[in-house]
């Protein structure tokens, strides 16, 4: 990755850290560069501690990074927590009147504004976030001028008064620091790219309605709510049906009735969300009815730490519902993937008659990613399966669960002249009718478990291995699974500068697995490692006890901040030296 | 998607309903009346199997749709009315029938049931009441009443019973019923009243348990139940007269149309999305210019 610039803004949830945040995400956008926002703040709606990190370059930014260039606290707690964090070139851009700066390192720039003096904070409450705003952009050599466009978009539903007057305070604060604080050693770069920057939530809510969802449905559940909130929004617009249900075990069973009637349906939660959706993915896999269910991870268990990242629900989706079904699970990379991966994982589940996993997490559903709009495609392939949706031939005897090579039966839709049928929960013949009530019979019972289990042939077949990207002779390869993709990808491109070459083999399909080709691979590697963001190596098990490949060694983090690249840097280093197989990073900073 | 031809005009009749097995009911179950009744409604009604879907939750009365030609659908404990209300708005041409027992609409249900009634989705939901659990072989039911004896309350039921009238009127229920097995006729013509409202409509139907329920037998209900429909004075519009009537009980048990108002709409007809057709009918596809703009706006 090409130079980064990272900068920091934090307060009190409710003083206004999201507009200045937004407004820097446009400009850089805006300015054809790259960019990655995570957020770190608590189940608050007023006070606490909010913290968003915005990186930009001119490459993609595929995760926060390690350090910081300029740092606004809005706050003494975060000139506190954070002022460490920057280092020589650095600049940290306060409110002189409330905030007493720290001890800063050797080079770092300390930049008071005097805010009562340079504009009106009785009328203003946010004025400090203003000025800053202004003096950030004086320092990173961007024009004025790109303000007023932004503020513009960003404000002129309030009217022509409110943008005028932002517009003249960050004018202030721009000319301030002209005049005081010396600018940054490099300009903000500039291309001719523009981009649309999106959270993986809205990602996965616009990949549906490209996949053709035409329902959804809900229960608020963070870090998911962002799915709804897109839905909510837009529905009406793109012809989709949108509900807000009493709890997710209606959410999950509205989703199936949806999908019964032939329309593509999904849903989205959180882990305890999908606890109480799990006998519903039963229903959808025994009864054949495709539906795909989006599962943003937080930390657990129980209700846990509702705003904190982690990857501690692959066991949750790996053992949901009781017996044996055909199923797939899929881990998006990063939020251009939240995109690219609904009409992918429909097409399966459509084509197989079984539900699916969308496994994301918090880190990808609410942070934020420059895409190239051309990934945002709304026209993607579209693969409904065997549908019979007009009468066609007279049937006399239709089998909605005929047994046959693929496994997959044509499904009949409600309406349709001629196929009536039952569809159930319970064990069915061919026709429908129950083997579990009037009577039982161990022959049809094996033989429609094996019809069933025969789809997941077809899905492997489907779905493609993972890639082993980088040198195939690397002295370690990191072995990752879902949203820690960039972060590892860039671990590797520092470790290269430290003379260690690593390569990387990221785990989209988490079911099918691909286990053969998988072990193929490790089978040739020097030294493994596999990172995650979990307690107990829930991939490593899982890797384990459906391969028996044993890692060399581990990364792991559960303290609910996702990992930073210096921590699976010096985390390899530590293994390779041969001094421990399990590093977990500590995270430095409070938030 | 292709579209879902119209049927060829033919007449609906009993053996058109008639499902690919048999009722595994007990012989003299009250399910078997309502099933009869529930047939006989649609046949009147003329309305093509094929576009009925009836659907269930789990149970001996939630066997219900695999002995009705019908699309049939039957679930989980408990969700039939999800299930139903995602299949009704996926496709509001479809008439949704909805059949279970007291322990899959009432226990284990019950939170769906509020919320669906409040709603006012276009579905009948038929609850085959028998006071018990059956399939189970016999506990007591939320509609069991106080001090009945059953294999998991050997010292009679303590909890007091759901009444499931009351419940359904304070919820918002815009069609409120309740019907007898014993009562062929006036059942089958409270169900096509139930199909025809515009709403939700909810039938407690009184299902006796032969088997397990030795308290709220046929006979004991046969001298007790009076129809509203033979109370010249009693107004189905007025709510506070049917919560009074819902709330009788004992020597003399009111059944029949408690309450019926038809000026709310139903919630496919608030929903704009549902306007034009049925979700199955739309494009797959969001048009251009939609899907144009939900990306500028990220920009």
């Amino acid at each position: 990755m090409s130079e980064t610039f990272t900068l920091g803004i934090g307060g009190a949830a409710g003083q206004g850290v999201a507009t200045p945040g937004d407004i820097f995400a446009l400009i850089f956008s805006r300015r054809g560069l790259h960019l990655n926002a995570y957020n770190a703040y608590q189940s608050i709606i007023r006070g606490g501690h909010t913290f968003l990190t915005i990186r930009t370059g001119v490459d993609e930014v595929t995760n926060q990074g390690d350090g910081m260039d300029l740092l606004i606290p809005l706050n003494q707690d975060t000139m506190d927590r954070h002022l460490r964090l920057l280092t020589d070139g650095g600049a940290c851009i306060y409110n002189a009147d409330s905030i007493k700066p720290g001890e800063a390192a050797a080079g770092v720039q300390l930049c008071p504004l005097p805010v009562s003096t340079l504009a009106d904070i009785t009328r203003n409450k946010v004025a400090q976030n203003t000025l800053a705003l202004g003096a950030s952009l004086s320092m990173m050599g961007v024009g004025f001028n790109v303000l007023e466009g932004v503020f513009q978009a960003q404000f002129g539903r309030k009217g022509e008064a409110v943008v005028n007057e932002n517009v003249s305070i960050a004018r202030a604060g721009y000319e301030y620091a002209t005049a005081n604080f010396k600018p940054f050693a490099r300009p903000l770069p500039m291309t001719d790219k523009r981009y649309a920057v999106l959270a993986g939530n809205s990602a996965m809510a616009m990949g549906g309605a490209a996949a053709g969802v035409k329902f959804y449905a809900a229960y608020p559940m963070s870090p998911s709510t962002g799915v709804l909130h897109w839905m909510a929004a837009h529905g009406r617009k793109a012809g989709i049906l949108v509900r807000q249900v009493e709890d997710e075990i209606g959410v999950v069973n509205y989703t199936i009735g949806a999908a019964h009637a032939g329309v593509r349906s999904m849903c989205a939660t959180s882990g305890g969300g999908f606890a109480l959706m799990s006998e519903g993915l039963g229903l959808s896999a025994m009864a054949e009815i495709p539906i795909v269910v989006i599962d943003c991870q937080r930390a657990g268990p129980s209700t846990g730490v509702p705003t904190k990242t982690e990857q501690g629900d692959l066991w949750q989706m790996l053992g949901a519902a009781f017996g044996d079904y055909p199923r797939v699970i899929a881990a998006p990379l990063d939020i251009a993937d939240c995109f690219t991966l609904m009409p992918e994982i429909f097409n399966v589940t459509d084509k197989f008659q079984c539900p699916g996993i969308v496994l994301c997490d918090l880190l990808l559903a609410e942070g934020r990613l420059s895409v190239d709009p051309k990934i945002l495609d709304f026209k993607p392939h579209i693969d409904r399966g065997e549908m019979i949706t007009s009468n066609g031939d007279a049937h006399d005897e239709y089998l909605r669960y005929k047994i046959t090579e693929s496994g997959v039966s044509p499904r009949a839709v409600p309406g349709v002249p001629g196929f009536t049928h039952v569809v159930s929960s319970d064990e069915h013949e061919e026709n429908g009718v129950l083997i579990s009530d009037e009577y039982t019979n161990h022959a049809k019972r094996r033989a429609m478990m094996e019809k069933r289990m025969r789809k997941e042939q077809g899905i492997a077949a489907m779905v493609p291995p993972p890639v082993l990207k980088g040198p195939p002779d690397a002295d370690v390869t990191l072995i990752g699974w879902g949203s820690t993709d960039g972060v590892i990808r860039e671990a590797i491109e520092q470790l290269a500068e430290q003379g260690i070459v690593a390569n990387q083999l990221q785990i989209r399909w988490l079911v099918p697995l691909h286990g053969d080709a998988i072990v193929d691979i490790l089978g040739k590697a020097k030294h493994t490692i596999i990172v995650e963001n979990n307690y107990s190596g829930q991939f490593a098990r899982y890797l384990r006890s459906e391969t028996s490949f044993v890692a060399n060694g581990h990364i792991r983090k559960y303290d609910g901040e996702p990992f930073m690249p210096h921590h699976i840097v010096e985390a390899v280093r530590e293994q390779l030296a041969g001094s421990t197989t399990l590093s977990v990073p500590t995270h430095e900073v409070m938030v | 998607m292709a579209t879902i031809n119209a049927a060829p005009p033919q007449l609906l009749t009993m053996a058109d309903l008639k499902g690919k097995v048999d009722p595994d009911w007990c012989p003299g179950c009250g399910d078997f009346g309502v099933l009869a009744a529930v047939q006989k409604a649609l046949v009147e009604l003329q309305i093509p199997n094929h576009s009925v879907a009836t659907v269930s939750g789990i149970g001996c009365s939630s066997n219900f749709p695999g002995f009705i030609n019908t699309y049939g659908m039957h679930t989980l404990h408990g969700r039939s009315l999800p299930v139903a209300s995602g299949l009704k708005l996926a496709n509001h041409d479809l008439t949704v029938l909805v059949t279970g027992g007291d322990g899959d609409g009432f226990g284990i249900g019950v939170g769906h049931f509020v919320h669906a009634m409040r709603r006012n989705i276009n579905l009948t939901y038929m609850v085959l009441d028998n006071q018990i659990y059956g399939l189970t072989t016999g506990q007591t039911s939320p509609t069991s009443r106080v001090g009945m004896k059953t294999k998991s309350s050997p010292y009679g039921s303590m909890d007091t019973p759901v009444n499931p009238l009351t419940l359904a009127l304070s919820a918002g229920a815009t069609f409120v019923g309740r019907g007898f097995s014993g009562e062929q006729k006036h059942l089958t013509e409270l169900i096509k009243q139930a199909i025809q409202h515009k709403g939700f409509s909810f039938l407690d139907i009184f299902s006796p348990c032969v088997t397990y329920n030795k308290d709220n037998t046929f006979q004991w209900f046969r001298p007790r139940v009076k129809k509203l429909e033979e109370d010249a004075a009693y107004d189905s519009t007025n709510w506070i007269g049917a919560m009074e009537r819902a709330t009788q009980w004992g020597e003399i048990i009111p059944i029949g149309k408690f309450y019926e108002r038809t000026d709310l709409p139903t919630l496919e007809e608030t929903e704009p999305v549902l306007d034009d057709m049925p979700l199955i009918a739309r494009d797959l596809h969001i048009p251009e210019d939609v899907a144009k703009q939900f990306v500028e706006e990220l920009m």
